[in-house]
């Protein structure tokens, strides 16, 4: 019987099974950040096992809330600041350098194909996008992996979604993982983990993949993951040239991270996406969605762009193709987040910023502000807020808050009219 | 052995999520006790917002739910705001995995019963009392009104959930042991 990645991935890196359905996996990566982190590195403190299991692996940053908003965020920062000193963490992302976790940490080339990683932080199934297996765990689980280098799973079972057809114009990645929640449901792969695949996944960039992978927590899913081709080596080439002679010997390697063709999944679906319109949730559930051309008219009062889904460069370039030359509705607020410094300054460069900023929108640091209604765009009490993020629940972005989650080019298109629009009659 | 149950509350819905169980903006509270008033904070059961201060909130040492409890994000906050709240078990058809996995490494309990026995539970009339008994598997569900019966069910543990609760959770667990 063949193996799937995941398989081929925990049985690289088993460390015990504590029972036949168990399995503790020693660890290639532990990614911190300061919401999740600063209340493990205290209880390790007063456990007196303040300790790292190696800070060469333990990669951390200042995301959520940044610059600190209040005393009690400014404290979160200075833990992890004396911890990453303390134990010289090396790789660790403070102002200036810092951005959204599940988008910066791959552009620094921190995750490869047939890593394990962990991360206190739901979104960690992104990294799956590099061929990784990659989950998110909570603070106990995340100071096991700072202090042992290890974490437990249950034996991985995986769903195989294959992707064929092509994308329309103004249809992305996001509408198609909004799509496939829409049918499996927010638990229809709980304990699962989601393997893209299909000609449809080969085509597709890595951002493409990471807002995949991105949300496939929110069907309940362990990790997304997809098989590492060309396409990731591309991506990776700068931090892997003097691993490989070159970019084919990559591909080539690449491929011991990929499913047998007899491996067994639980459940097999195929997606041709042809026909797919651009999806946008109604309600608080992300998998209460609907084509977008059911929700035409509905007003919003912001349009945030941003955050681990779709806060890339690629997404900017998106909606900056709709706001070119067009003003944001009156009495909307428009609030654009660049993932990351890099992702700023490519945007700096290329003329977006200037797109986004004529058009009305204020330009924000990289941070996932409000994404999770912590800081930098909270909503008031019946607020409506059309985003590109990942989550739509009762609150989410600010209490008595609505938020109803789309592509870039979708949340561009409402900027521009007031109202949730089909983003296909400005392209 | 720790002993488990105690009076139970019920949120009749699938699907509650850890946003629900507790607001993101309560995550810069570096202590677990800062938590306890805000525990279901957000929650909506059939779209009306729950009362997490009323009497039977209060006494409740048990949660029953339908499918796919703390689902969303990976804070381990939901579970010490339950747990500051004095709440050690929470019964559901089914569970996210972080959340679950997040309560064994917490010492404390994530029971999966069948669709049928929620059922049951949810028809129970009176106020219920649960009582779980990890080394036989059995949940055993009381209530003051004497014309409804207890109801017991078997459960079966993960062994390795089970041994975290014995060890008193997985760093106590791990630090032994690797
Ligand atoms: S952008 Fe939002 S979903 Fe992503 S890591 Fe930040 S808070 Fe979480």
């Amino acid at each position: 019987m063949g193996k799937t990645i995941a398989q081929k991935i925990f049985a690289s890196h088993l460390r015990d099974t504590p029972t036949s359905e168990n399995m503790v996996l020693d660890l290639d990566v532990v990614l911190c950040h300061e919401i999740t982190t600063p209340i493990a590195i205290l209880d390790l403190m007063e456990k007196g096992m303040d300790r790292v299991f190696d800070p060469g692996k333990i990669k951390a940053v200042i995301d959520h809330v940044t610059p600190a908003k209040d005393s009690k965020t400014a404290m979160q920062g200075k833990i992890m600041r004396d911890w990453a000193k303390r134990h010289a963490i090396v790789d660790f992302f403070d102002i200036g350098k810092n951005g959204v976790c599940h988008a910066l940490f791959p552009e620094k080339g921190y995750i490869r194909p047939g890593y394990t990683v962990i991360m206190g932080d739901s979104h960690t199934c992104t990294h799956g996008a590099f061929g990784a297996f990659a989950a998110g765990v909570g603070t106990t689980d995340l100071e096991v992996g700072i202090y042992k280098g290890v974490c437990s799973f249950r034996s991985p079972e995986t769903m195989k979604i294959s992707l064929t057809g092509k994308l329309g114009t103004g249809v992305t990645a996001k509408d198609v993982i909004l799509a496939i929640i829409k049918k499996i449901t927010v638990n229809g792969a709980t304990d699962r983990i989601i393997e893209f695949g299909g000609p449809l996944l080969e085509s597709l960039s890595m951002a493409a993949r990471m807002t995949l992978c991105n949300m496939a927590i929110e069907a309940g899913g362990t990790s997304g993951i997809c098989p590492p081709d060309r396409v990731t080596a591309e991506f990776l080439w700068p931090f892997i040239k003097d691993e490989y002679k070159n970019l084919d010997e990559a591909v080539n390697d690449f491929k011991k991270w990929h499913s047998d063709s007899d491996a067994e999944y639980v459940e097999s679906l195929e997606i041709d996406v042809t026909a797919l319109p651009p999806q946008v949730t109604v309600n608080f559930k992300p998998d209460q969605v609907r084509d977008i051309t059911e929700m035409e008219g509905t007003p919003v009062d912001q349009v945030y762009i941003g955050s681990c889904t779709n806060g890339r460069i690629e997404d900017l370039r998106d909606a900056a193709r709709i706001l070119k030359n067009r003003t944001i509705a009156a009495g909307v607020r428009g609030i654009v987040t660049p993932a990351t410094p890099l992702v700023y300054q490519m945007a700096l460069q290329e003329g977006i910023l200037a797109i986004f900023m004529d058009a009305g929108f204020c330009v924000l640091n990289p941070t996932c502000g409000a994404c999770l209604g912590m800081s930098s765009g909270v909503l008031a009490e019946g607020e409506v807020c059309i985003s590109t993020t990942n989550r739509n629940f009762n609150g989410r972005m600010g209490k008595g808050g609505m938020v109803h989650l789309a592509s870039p080019y979708s949340a561009a298109a409402a900027a521009v009219t007031g109202v949730i629009t089909d983003p296909r009659k400005f392209l | 052995m720790k002993t488990f149950g105690g009076p139970a509350i019920f949120l009749d819905r699938d699907d509650i999520n850890t946003d629900e169980i507790i607001p993101a903006k309560y995550l810069t509270e570096i202590s677990k006790m800062a938590l306890k008033p805000h525990l279901l904070e957000d929650l909506l059961l059939a779209g009306k917002p729950f009362d997490n201060q009323s009497e039977a909130m209060q006494k409740a040492q048990v949660v029953i739910a339908r499918a796919n409890f703390g689902c969303g994000s990976s804070r381990e906050h939901a579970v010490w705001a339950f747990e500051v709240n004095g709440i050690n078990v929470v019964v559901a058809q089914s569970f996210a995995r972080i959340f679950r996995q997040n309560m064994f490494n917490c010492g404390i309990l994530a029971i999966e019963l069948a669709q049928e026995e929620i059922a049951a539970l949810f028809a129970m009339t009176g106020r219920i009392t649960v009582r779980v008994d990890i080394s036989e598997g059995m949940l055993r569900a009381a209530s003051d009104d004497p014309r409804q019966a207890e109801l017991r069910f078997s459960f079966s543990l993960n062994l390795f959930d089970r041994d975290l609760v014995s060890a008193g959770g997985w760093l106590e667990f791990a630090d032994k042991k690797y």
